[in-house]
């Protein structure tokens, strides 16, 4: 490289700069795309609403200000609208704790049985994670309205759909957290004749435990909400209380506010607690998977 | 620390009760969880279940999801009949186009069943020739009710009896007879009506009849009129539900961009190495806290009282939600990124704009897209939801087909549908989450 003249510098730095200008005119052009998209995209939803954007914005919080000025003329009755939904905010939370728990242990079993070097049967990993991919893919609501058709209304329907639901999303993730493990302690223990549960209770389970249950925790939180939703289509709890307080015209909109604080102290409580218990459970060793993680 | 303090016999003790407070934990976590079953069981009411579940109800459901029924009814009091699919009006047969099963004499209608059976409604009188059981013939009348050849205490479990009321019921068919009407139900596999209906002149033509033969209507060509004929389907409403899907997908596309935009602005204010101040760090973080804790119901049920049912609706209630995640998962990125690059930048003389733009976005760039892509395919699940509570998108109409119990193939074709897109979109989302982040 000898001549490293002013001429070749200069030819050099101008391909640069057009390949510059390219690169900044294709992230223009996209951008441009995009913004057009999401305008365009907002004004079809726009049309499509029944009531506009615009027309709609002076109402905003006309309904919020109807079931606080309520709540606040019966202000007296409040204590006692929240004793009596602490009974249907129960329900929701057993509802995202049961489909919690049971969705972690099937999705423990489905995540081992469709991760390279653990499933016991490695021809089948590709079907095990289709089944996952599906139950993944049907949103609680489905399950739970079919569900209440056949099982009547109450929290059994929401539970099971929440569960399915749950056992394809953490199987995911717990199958990523199953691929990081070390395998040397499985090897160490298949050589001593461990059948397969003992290797994945001894040579695994204590590898992985703590990020399992960080992303359970995750989960669990995730699943708080959706019972309150699928409560509201019928499947009983705080949502349930929610859609008959908050109709027009009732006088209940006191009801409705005792029962809008419980949610959202609940969902906050919960919150606030599982990031602290998975700092705390991650500190140091990873930092927590917020991103697939907070994916619902 | 000084190990030596820790002499053999201290650590082998401290390892041992190590070992039994493991050991301890293993035996009690599944104890708590089984007694929270047990628990569980009594306040769900468990066993009661059982006697709340509706087994017809489910066979209904299942069945309808791979066959469909024909009806055949016989006004009593008018004498008129009348065959329809799924006894909808908008599936009427007329006189010129009767399934083959089903033959109108003078004042004979015979249907002939798949099993061999045979059905004759002759006025007031039904005949039913079960295969393998012979005649059944039911007489109604104003006077008498209704009468059967058969002894009335000896009937098999299949056939219900009543002075008011004759109901049979076999695998290919069911009857049944009532003063007001005479009914037959013929069950046949698959959906009916799926491409064209009854009034569609490309109704019973085979593909290759629409493609290739000779034109069907002489004022369109084959293929636009097959192609209106199938979008515009009064029943199966193809084109409402394309655009259903399409308003599903326009709420978590805004929804989730929407948040994204504004939320990375308002994460920079919570950023401990961005915002300088204590207070509008809080103020941005309560902010975020706030937006997530009003659960997306919450915010359904707010903004559909301002605005109405509709996509918008839903769209607004992804991006209030969204925007508190977004702006906690980016303010969190961004505490984490590198201070070098930004103060490479700097060194160059670089304005604080300038040192965002270089310095941090193309740090966080990767980081934020694969967040919101996986949002993106999440709140398409969420859309289907949010769409059910305020009434858009492909959630509304699966709530109302589903409310309306009888039409459990369309239900069955929309949760095929929502499947479908849920899965498309996650590919997707991962497609472009490789191709911008790793591509280049």
């Amino acid at each position: 490289m000898a001549d490293l003249t002013a001429n070749t510098l200069d030819a050099t730095r101008a391909h640069y700069m057009a390949l510059t200008r390219q690169r900044r005119l294709y992230g223009g052009i996209m951008l441009l795309v995009f913004v057009l998209l999401l305008a365009s995209g907002f004004g079809i939803a726009n049309d499509r609403n029944a009531g506009g954007f615009l027309p709609g914005l002076p109402h905003i919080f006309d309904f919020p200000a109807d079931v606080v000025a309520e709540a606040w003329q019966k202000r007296a009755n409040l204590p006692g609208h929240l004793r009596d939904a602490i009974p249907a905010l129960i329900e929701t939370i057993n509802i995202a704790a049961v489909a919690t728990l049971t969705g972690a242990c099937g999705a423990i079993v489905l995540s081992l049985l469709s991760t390279h070097g653990l499933a016991p049967w490695p021809r089948l990993i590709p079907l095990f994670r289709r089944v996952m991919d599906l139950m993944r893919a049907i949103p609680e609501i489905v399950i739970a309205l079919v569900l209440i058709f056949v099982l009547g209304g109450g929290p059994v329907p929401a539970a099971i759909a929440i569960a399915f639901h749950t056992v394809g999303a953490l199987g995911k993730l717990f199958s990523e957290v199953n691929e990081n493990a070390d395998q040397k302690p499985l090897e160490g223990l298949a050589s001593v004749g461990a059948t397969w549960p003992q290797r994945m209770m001894l040579g695994l389970v204590p590898q992985v435990a703590p990020n399992w249950f960080s992303y359970a925790l995750l989960r669990f939180e995730i699943n708080i909400r959706a019972s309150a939703i699928l409560g509201f289509v019928g499947a009983g709890g705080i949502g349930y209380e929610l859609k008959n307080a908050i109709s027009w015209g009732q006088g209940k909109f006191d009801e409705a506010a005792a029962v809008f604080i419980l949610l959202f102290l609940t969902i906050v409580v919960f919150d606030q607690m599982s990031s602290m218990v998975r700092n705390r459970l991650t500190h140091g060793s990873m930092k927590p998977g917020p991103l697939k993680g907070a994916a619902q | 620390m000084s190990f030596a303090a820790n002499t053999p016999v201290d650590m082998h003790a401290r390892a041992k009760a190590l070992i039994a407070r493991k050991r301890r934990l293993a035996f009690a976590l599944p104890l708590v969880a089984l007694a929270y079953f047990v628990y569980i069981f009594f306040a769900f009411d468990l066993a009661g279940l059982a006697g709340r579940m509706r087994w017809d109800n489910a066979v209904t459901l299942v069945s309808d999801t791979y066959s469909y029924k024909t009806h055949v009814e016989r006004n009593n009091r008018t004498g008129e009949i009348e065959v329809a699919v799924e006894g909808e009006r908008k599936g009427t047969y007329d006189v010129t186009n009767y399934p083959t099963w089903v033959r109108l004499g003078e004042d004979v209608t015979a249907i002939t069943l798949d099993d061999g059976g045979t059905i004759e409604i002759a006025g007031d009188v039904v005949r039913y020739d079960v295969p393998g059981f012979g005649v059944i013939e039911a007489t109604q009348s104003r006077a008498e009710g209704v009468t059967i050849n058969l002894d009335p205490a000896a009937l098999p479990d299949w056939i219900s009896y009543s002075n008011t009321r004759l109901m049979v019921t076999t695998d290919a068919a069911r009857l049944s007879l009532t003063k007001a009407r005479t009914e037959v139900f013929v069950y046949e596999f698959g959906w009916e009506l799926f491409w064209f209906t009854l009034e569609s002149p490309y109704y019973a033509h085979s593909i290759s009849d629409i493609l290739f033969g000779a034109r069907i209507d002489p004022s369109r060509s084959n293929l636009t009129g097959a192609w209106q004929d199938f979008w515009n389907n009064a029943i199966w409403r193809h084109g409402d539900t394309a655009w259903a899907l399409f308003e599903t997908v326009l709420m978590a596309f805004l929804g989730t961009f929407g948040a994204a935009i504004i939320a990375l602005p308002l994460a920079f204010l919570a950023a401990r190495n961005f915002a300088p101040l204590v207070a509008i760090r809080m103020a941005a973080r309560r902010l975020f806290d706030f937006l997530r804790g009003v659960d997306g119901l919450i915010w359904t049920i707010l903004l559909s009282r301002a605005f109405g049912p509709g996509p918008l609706t839903g769209a607004l209630a992804i991006l209030f939600t969204d925007t508190g995640s977004f702006g906690k998962l980016f303010s969190e990125a961004l505490e984490n990124v590198d201070e070098k690059q930004i103060e490479g930048v700097a060194s160059t003389g670089a304005k604080p704009l300038q040192r965002y733009r270089f310095g941090v976005i193309p740090q966080i760039v990767p980081v934020l897209l694969s967040q919101v892509l996986y949002f993106l395919e999440s709140n398409t699940r969420s859309a289907t939801i949010i769409g059910a509570i305020t009434g858009g998108g492909i959630g509304l109409l699966l709530t109302q087909a589903m409310i309306t119990q009888k039409d459990w193939e369309e239900v069955s074709y929309y949760i095929v549908l929502v499947v479908l897109l849920v899965m498309a979109m996650d590919s997707f989302s991962s497609w472009l989450r490789r191709k911008l982040i790793k591509g280049d």
